[in-house]
């Protein structure tokens, strides 16, 4: 964590909805009913900028649908939420994403019958040629094209996909796919990320580097708000911690203290009461090496069997 | 058997007119479905409001260009219409609306109440409309033959007609090929593998949608026009099998791809020819009649499509591999 968000954090009060010296995101009064039941009531959430916020909560919680709602993939019943001071409530969600705040799927949604350099540069803004007018005529969207695709190839090469660039992106395994949308979601260079289980059936030693990654986009100035279940993986790189149970805020502090907050314990192991709340060392770079040698002798195993597949 | 006069029917099917309109049609149905993913079950009705906008408008007497530029208004007006109450639900909502919408053009074009526009169910005689395309002809009059194909030099079923109706293929070819290959189309195979994941990346979802339904319904009005320049406006020939064929004509070439339409289109009716001409030589008349004949072509379509869509989804050129990935 750099010094200057650690510092910023730090004299913010450790309870639900506390006030941020430099918020980005603002939320109020955020809440959305299915049927009689309440699956979002978030009475204010403040999201600080330059930060990895973690938001967590047992299954069905509501972050997920908090997330729909802030991104405009759903609509709320009441609230209002602002980002970089402009309001986004009612805004259609690709005009959310143009706004700079960009998110990805719990369920991956890579698109499966376009190849992976096709999906990264689908990420891309600012391109002429995406007007239809302006596509008959390749010398105008040409250039900018060629600056996707390099954008696309250094992308591709830090989520160690690029050997993997014109085959479909639905011959991807489950987690490269996570990684696949994670890093397509960058391509347009968003202030801020918003990941839903971004580690999800990614592979452990390349969730380490997706770790990285992560921590590499904060020291880039990138906000990022993620979901994730495994503590561990919270603890290891989030600056701050909101957790959600049955629709509302019940905790917010730093990963080191906020799993000791009462609120948290009932809410969080009143319904799991064996998970284990996470302990830095077994992300020790001892592990994290071992690890990923064994998933490079997996991927080799993944790929021959594909090849096997392959063939009629 | 007359092994020659059936091959030259066939072969002569190969570049006839309606093959290419069915063409056409089938190029603007694969920016709907094989581009976008759009289900629409109406390509028919864009056919039939093209050559209504242009007969109509001709018989009033407008030129030829302002008559083609109502059969293409007529179209993008009906798109939008349908477009915008269905393009932000799910696809079946539009395939539902656009079976509906087509067949309600039809009604309303054979009602009573439009005797005078439209000529109700008995429509619209070709000489009431043929006469400024055939004027623009330089071929002059008389009949050509070329090996053993003779056809008129501009009037009705002609050697001109062939020729502005392939050119229109070729050109509507050309800009599938480009627009494919663009960042445009790149977006509308986003949108027709999943659309929340486009929107997520920023693009107007429902503005692409709204952009291919109309290109793709322009081009099934210029279809419409170059199907009824051989023969009449009749809405009741213009109806529901027509947009089923043309879905044949699109699955049996390969959707998504830019040559499937046309190829599509051309073995369809040559095939549909072969059946016909054979079996009118082998089966006595005492089996099957003359019509009897042609119903059982029709058959063997059906029978064809299902097998083409159980054993060879992607059709003669798609991408096997690409289309294995979907049922995944
Ligand atoms: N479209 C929906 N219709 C009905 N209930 C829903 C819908 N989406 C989510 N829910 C319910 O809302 C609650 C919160 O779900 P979700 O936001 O997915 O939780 P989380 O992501 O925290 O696991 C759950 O009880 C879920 O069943
Ligand atoms: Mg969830």
């Amino acid at each position: 964590m750099s010094a200057e968000t650690l510092a910023a954090l730090q004299g913010v009060e450790r309870v639900p909805g506390s006030l941020k010296p430099d918020a980005i995101l603002v939320a109020d009064d955020v809440t959305r009913h299915f049927g009689g039941m309440t699956a979002v009531d978030v009475k204010h959430l403040e999201i600080q900028r330059g930060t990895i916020t973690a938001l967590i909560g047992p299954n069905g919680a509501g972050k997920t649908t908090l997330f729909n709602l802030l991104t405009g993939f759903d609509k709320p019943n009441s609230g209002t939420w602002s980002f970089e001071g402009r309001p986004l409530a009612g805004v259609p969600a690709a005009k959310v994403s143009r706004s700079g705040m960009v998110r990805t799927f719990q369920l991956t949604k890579a698109l499966s019958r376009m190849t992976v350099m096709e999906n990264m540069r689908l990420g891309a803004t600012e391109q002429p040629g995406e007007n239809l007018a302006r596509a008959l005529v390749p010398p105008i969207w040409r250039p900018r094209e060629r600056e996707i695709t390099a954008q696309a190839e250094e992308l591709l090469d830090r989520f160690r996909l690029l050997d993997k660039k014109d085959d479909f992106a639905g011959s991807l395994s489950g987690g490269q796919r996570k990684l696949l949308e994670m890093a397509r979601a960058l391509m347009s260079k968003p202030t801020m990320v918003m990941l839903d289980e971004p580690m999800a059936g990614v592979n452990p030693a390349l969730t380490q580097s997706l770790l990285s990654h992560i921590q590499a986009l904060r020291d880039q100035g990138t906000t990022v708000l993620f979901v994730e279940h495994d503590m561990h993986m919270v603890r290891h790189i989030s600056d701050w911690v909101a957790v959600m149970a049955e629709g509302r805020l019940v905790a917010e502090g730093p990963p080191s203290t906020v799993m000791t907050d009462p609120a948290v314990v009932d809410a969080y192991l009143g319904a799991h009461h064996d998970t284990d709340l996470g302990d830095d060392s077994v992300l020790s770079d001892e592990v994290a090496t071992r690890l990923e040698a064994e998933v490079a002798a997996e991927d080799e195993q993944a790929e021959r069997a594909a090849r096997l597949e392959e063939k009629p | 058997m007359d092994w020659e006069r059936i091959l030259t029917l066939v072969a002569g099917e190969l570049f006839a007119p309606t093959t290419a309109a069915y063409a056409l049609a089938a190029i603007g149905l694969n920016i709907h479905f094989g581009l976008t993913g759009l289900l629409n079950f109406g390509q028919a009705g864009f056919m039939l409001l093209g050559a209504y906008g242009f007969a109509v408008s001709t018989i009033a007497g407008y030129p030829i260009w302002l008559a083609v530029l109502v059969a293409v208004a007529c179209s993008v007006i009906f798109a939008l219409i349908l477009g915008i109450p269905t393009l932000k639900l799910r696809g079946d909502y539009l395939a539902i609306v656009t079976i509906a919408a087509a067949e309600i053009v039809r009604i309303v074009g054979r009602s009573t109440a439009l005797t005078d526009v439209t000529g109700a169910s008995s429509g619209l005689r070709g000489d009431s409309y043929k006469a400024t395309f055939q004027a623009l002809s330089p071929l002059g009059d008389g009949s050509t033959a070329l090996g053993p194909f003779s056809y008129s030099n501009s009037s009705s079923n002609s050697w001109w007609l062939r020729i502005v109706g392939w050119l229109l293929v070729a050109l509507a070819c050309v800009l599938v090929w480009r627009l494919l290959r663009s960042p445009w189309g790149r977006v509308l195979k986003g949108i027709r593998e999943d659309e929340d994941a486009v929107r997520s990346l920023g693009k107007n979802v429902y503005s692409y949608k709204m952009q291919a339904l109309v290109l793709g319904g322009v081009i099934g009005s210029i279809a419409g026009i170059i199907y009824v320049l051989p023969r009449a406006v009749q809405p009741d020939s213009m109806g529901r099998p027509m947009t089923f064929w043309v879905w044949t004509i699109l699955l049996l070439g390969g959707a998504a791809t830019v040559f499937g339409p046309v190829i599509g289109s051309m073995v369809f009716w040559a095939v549909l020819m072969l059946i016909k001409t054979v079996m009118r030589e082998v089966v006595p008349s005492t089996v099957l009649r003359a019509e009897q004949i042609e119903q059982f072509g029709w058959i063997i379509v059906g029978v064809t499509l299902m097998l083409l869509v159980i054993f060879r989804p992607q059709g003669m050129l798609g991408d096997k591999k690409e289309l294995a990935i979907n049922v995944r």
